[in-house]
């Protein structure tokens, strides 16, 4: 019963959603407020019916209603609860669902919090978001409904693919999907500026917690994903520019360009035109992603045939927000005035520099991943474009992009002083090349790239640290007032130095990746075999059975000199139900530091067949990228941002500007 | 959830087999650094994204041993590469090689970059020189009008 009012609901959804989008827009046109009021509350019903929906679905998950198809394909009686919830977005039907009950939350967060906003501007951003949540409420329940029932009820589900029964699984698509579905906040807020043809550091100042709330999931979101791929793909890569990796990383690259430009309209009323267009461009990206993955165009062009109903209503909803979006912006934006000039050496134009590298590396991620797609269509030659393609254009491009970032971020607002600073980051310069030099003299072998990578990675750090000191500490104050300078440093201040040093974390243990050893081996007992500054041997290979596997492990003892550090294990595992074979991993941290254990093969003669990794300061690269979010959290809470969202506060600051006039 | 699809792909459609075997490593390290170099570049044609270098299935295996096989017959990089493209085509090749087709693929990046910075430049410049647009006859008639009120006003005062 609960499956067929969740099912109601939906359609219900898509009929709120319908007068969310045109009641509005409406009122905001022809100025009518009771009309543009309606935005508010129609957003808040939409919310409440898509979340019916989405908790309908999860109790027959919960309950193991095998009469609901979707069910029955992705879930087993026997599962674990928070595997039957993570369940429900393990497959295509029940993400969509996700996908669009993330939208409309985000409309409803807009809805609640906007009170100080104009209301034509909230009216106009809460309908376009209407218009998104249509589409693809249209689409869930025209193409991929979840609620469907089967007619002939079988015993038992399918189970889950083993691969996703693990916590990684459970968090990591909502993460993705908050960064990926934020930015559909941005882009309302463009196009409701576009229909007004106004905005100003107002606007900014509206769209900027958005965009940092969105771009800390992504993030967070992309992060996690990496590290499950490390640890679950038994290969220990933890970025292979897959099409599907790609889909996430265009739009936070457009996406960090978007939160850059932002700053500089809210603080100097710049960039506007340009910021529009971002934030057009990077949900475009978004909804692409989502395209690329749910039509399964790249990963083959095959199965995009095989439904092509659900390919080509996904590339309908892509045309008419992109192709519309972008008409409106050619229309509207000559019309938007300009403001702000600044001189080029200046924060504004280190930040336009930022905005360049940002989008034309998007651009190469861009090209790169469609580009065997578009050269078959149009002259039938295949061709691949891997890795290598990628390192050879992302990447340099960032590196350009991080050298530069310490100097943009010493500039000063309008016309920064390029010798001041200089000067100012001369410190951080000789601790930079202080450290490349001491990488080089210590370490033997790996590529020339590594200890100039990790001397990038501590100019970052060391800029980010310069760009504090210098803002708390004078010659000649006491310890005391540099602790309360530091303290009264507005916390974006502090947020931008954390995220810029994170990235340079990042960057050293990417770095690091070079001097990763690799030890394959057949290897029988007792036999030691030297990985790194360890030394594994096979201490005994056994079968054992678990809750839902059995798995044949092979364990190791792990020794450093002659100093035991421990066991570390790496199993074949048979899951059973779907009797599907998969390699677990072992992983045992030393330090910053993972000892990687894969086995390949346990021989009939006892012997084991396996590889070892070490891999020195790999968890740096998600240690960083942790270090990024938290930046962007220590931001967002900033008061000066908050204050956009209250509309308490901002009659307060009225008032108190009555009192003094 | 993308990469998931991804992962399940690879893990049907492969046998439970290791990249990279132990009896595969060619004694002389140097011949070995090359095929690796080699192989990480070269396509597994029945995966979905991955080189021969890092997958395990059995025909990955067999163009490993082929390439090991052709360096140590003394065959330079470019000549293994070449006759692999003749027997499975440009795809086989991860890095796509310059020419007209992928001309965009390797060119666009870049010419972007370098059209962006040339367009930042000129606006800036414009910027800074405070750029003042040229008055029309009817604004140039305006200010003359003005100019003669006040020095009218100002010669009687």
């Amino acid at each position: 019963m609960s499956v067929e009012l969740g099912h109601f609901a939906l359609i219900m959804a898509f009929a709120t959603a319908l007068m969310q989008t045109i009641l509005p827009m409406w009122g905001a046109v022809a100025r009518d407020p009771a009309l543009a009021g309606m935005a508010r509350y129609s957003a808040f019903v939409t919310f409440g019916l898509v979340l019916f929906a989405y908790i309908a679905l999860t109790l027959a998950y919960i309950g193991s209603d095998f009469s609901v198809a979707n069910v029955v394909m992705n879930s087993h009686s026997t599962k674990p609860l928070m595997y039957k919830i993570s369940g429900v977005w393990s497959n295509h039907e029940g993400s969509m669902l996700l996908w669009v009950m993330i939208l409309v939350l985000f409309a409803a967060l807009v809805a609640l919090r906007g009170g100080g906003m104009p209301e034509r501007l909230l009216a106009s951003v809460l309908s376009v978001q209407g218009a998104i949540a249509c589409a693809f409420l249209l689409f869930i329940i025209l193409t991929s409904n979840p609620f469907l029932r089967l007619a002939d009820v079988p015993f038992e589900g399918q189970g889950l693919n083993p691969i996703l029964e693990d916590p990684g699984l459970a968090i990591h698509p909502p993460m993705l999907y908050l960064g990926y579905v934020g930015f559909s906040v941005a882009f309302s807020f463009a196009v409701g500026a576009l229909v007004h043809g106004r905005i100003d550091a107002v606007w900014a100042r509206f769209v900027r917690p958005w965009t940092l709330l969105a771009w800390i999931f992504l993030t967070l979101g992309i992060a996690m994903g990496s590290y499950w791929a490390y640890y679950e793909l038994g290969w220990g890569g933890w970025w292979f520019w897959d099409p599907v990796e790609n889909a996430s990383l265009m739009p936070w690259l457009m996406g960090t360009a978007l939160l850059h430009s932002t700053i500089v309209m809210e603080k100097r009323d710049a960039l506007k035109v340009w910021t529009i267009l971002l934030s057009i461009l990077t949900f475009s990206l978004s909804l692409l992603g989502t395209f690329l993955v749910r039509s399964g165009v790249i990963t083959s062009v095959h199965s995009f045939a095989s439904d092509p109903a659900r390919g080509v209503f996904i590339l309908g909803i892509l045309t008419v927000f992109i192709g519309g979006g972008l008409s409106l912006f050619a229309w509207r934006a000559p019309s938007l005035k300009q403001g702000g000039l600044f001189a080029p050496v200046s924060r504004e134009g280190a930040l336009v520099v930022n905005n360049l590298f940002l989008a034309t590396s998007a651009v190469a991620v861009l090209v790169g991943t469609l580009y065997p797609l578009v050269l078959e269509t149009i002259n039938g030659s295949k061709i691949s474009v891997g890795a290598p393609y990628f390192n050879l254009t992302a990447i340099p491009l960032f590196v350009c992009l991080l050298m530069l970032v310490p100097f943009g971020q010493s500039l000063a607002w309008k016309r920064g002083d390029l010798i001041g600073v200089g000067q100012r980051l001369l410190a951080a310069l000789g601790i930079a090349i202080v450290s490349i030099l001491i990488t080089f003299a210590v370490t033997r072998g790996g590529p020339v790239a590594a200890p100039l990578g990790l001397g990038l990675g501590v100019w970052l750090i060391a800029g980010s640290a310069t760009e504090i000191i210098s803002r708390c500490y004078r010659r000649g104050l006491s310890w005391k007032v540099v602790v309360e300078r530091a303290f009264g440093l507005p916390r974006s201040a502090w947020g931008t130095a954390l995220a810029h040093a994170g990235m340079g974390i990042t960057v050293i243990g990417i770095a690091a990746t070079a001097w990763g050893v690799e030890s394959l081996a057949v290897v029988a007992k007792n036999e030691p075999l030297a990985v790194g500054p360890y030394t594994v041997s096979l201490e005994q290979a056994f079968k054992r059975k678990g809750e839902g596997f059995r798995e044949d492990v092979a364990q190791f003892t792990v020794k450093e000199g002659a100093t035991p550090r421990g066991i570390i294990e790496s199993s074949k595992r048979v899951h059973t139900g779907r009797e599907m074979p998969t390699t677990e991993a072992g992983i045992v941290t030393y330090g910053f530091g993972q000892l990687y254990a894969s086995v390949n093969e346990i021989l009939p003669d006892g012997r084991v067949s396996i590889r070892f990794y070490w891999k020195p300061l790999v968890t740096l690269i998600w240690g960083g990228a942790l270090i990024m979010a938290l930046g962007g959290a220590v931001s967002l809470a900033d008061r000066r941002v908050r204050i956009a969202l209250s509309a308490k506060n901002k009659r307060a600051l009225a008032l108190r500007a009555e009192a003094k006039a | 959830m993308r990469r998931l699809l991804a992962l399940i792909f690879i893990l049907l459609t492969t046998a439970p087999l290791w990249a990279v075997e132990p009896d595969e490593i060619l004694k002389d390290p140097r011949l070995e650094d090359r095929a690796r170099a080699l192989s990480s570049e070269l396509r597994c044609l029945v995966c979905q994204n991955q080189s021969i270098d890092d997958s395990h299935a059995p025909l990955a295996k067999d163009l490993r041993v082929l390439v090991r096989q052709k360096l140590l017959g003394g065959e330079s990089d470019d000549a293994i590469r070449a006759f692999l493209v003749e027997r499975y085509g440009e795809f086989i090749l991860l890095k796509p090689r310059f020419s007209a087709d992928t001309l965009v693929l390797w060119i666009g990046p870049f010419a972007l970059l370098v059209l962006g910075g040339f367009v930042l430049l000129r606006t800036s410049r414009q910027n800074a020189a405070g750029k003042v647009e040229a008055l029309d006859s009817a604004e140039q008639a305006r200010l003359a009008a003005l100019l003669n009120a006040k020095d009218q006003s100002g010669s009687s005062g």
